[in-house]
């Protein structure tokens, strides 16, 4: 554990960041990025806060259960979206003209509209929550290895 | 001495087909790259995926089978971190 200097700012830092991984994810269909890039923005507070604080004070509120089945939630929700259009192809954006995130934008540069899409921007999410709970997993299972704490079930 | 020479020769190989794969007639000339699928996505994907970020539509609709196979890298990944040292935690407690 750091000083409380350090612990106080990554105390009032960590909201803007993961707001601002919010965004990246929630955006992905309309600016640069998506799920991966946003998931990592957000691992990256997290590791902020395993610098922070210990990674046994990180433990009780982050546990490697939940992180592994919020990752498989990811996936089933991401190969579920893709046979979702296997009526079509078996990826197929099946959500196009419907008011469902499927309104389809004038051909050219535009400002974008953010429910335009189809099955993209729900598969950033997904993608989002796969990365950011399966690299918190690695990166406290690391951590808790190496300060020889049992990784906890 | 046999195991120089063959290395010498494999090298020599590696060095052909390198400059094989940057010549004319495989690769096409500066700034002239093969677009077809280029034009083809960038005029109809706004259209097909009613999707303002051509390079996110690329990514979760045209090639999603590849964007499946990141996920499944990833989600490996994780799990053999998981598995190895929760599995050396439960061996040194068992000895």
């Amino acid at each position: 554990m750091l000083t409380k200097i350090v612990r106080t700012v990554a105390n009032q830092l960590i909201v803007f960041i993961l707001i601002f991984g919010l965004y990246v994810i929630a955006h992905g269909h309309l600016t640069p990025g998506g799920g991966f890039q946003g998931g990592a923005v957000i691992v990256s507070g997290v590791v902020m806060m395993l610098v922070a604080f210990s990674s046994q004070e990180l433990k009780k509120s982050l546990r490697e259960r939940v992180l592994s089945i919020m990752e498989s939630t990811g996936a089933l929700i991401l190969i579920g979206l893709s046979l979702a259009g296997i009526g079509t192809v078996f990826a197929y954006n099946f959500l196009v003209g419907t008011p469902i995130f499927g309104r389809i934008p004038d051909f050219g540069p535009g400002p974008g509209d953010f429910w335009t899409g189809g099955v993209v921007p729900l598969m950033n999410l997904a993608v989002g929550l796969k990365v950011v709970a399966g690299l918190s997993a690695v990166v406290l299972a690391l951590a808790l290895f190496a300060s020889g704490e049992e990784v906890e079930e | 001495m046999k195991r120089q020479v063959t290395g010498l020769v494999l090298l020599l190989v590696l060095v052909a087909f390198l400059v094989w794969g940057v010549l004319p007639p495989t690769m096409r000339d500066f700034g002239y790259p093969p677009s077809d699928m280029d034009d083809y996505i960038i005029e109809n994907a706004q259209e097909e995926t009613a999707n303002n970020n051509v390079v996110a539509s690329v990514v979760f609709d045209y090639r999603l089978v590849d964007t499946l196979g990141e996920a499944t890298i990833l989600f490996t990944a994780v799990m053999g971190v998981l598995l190895l040292l929760r599995a050396s935690k439960r061996k040194e407690e068992s000895s």
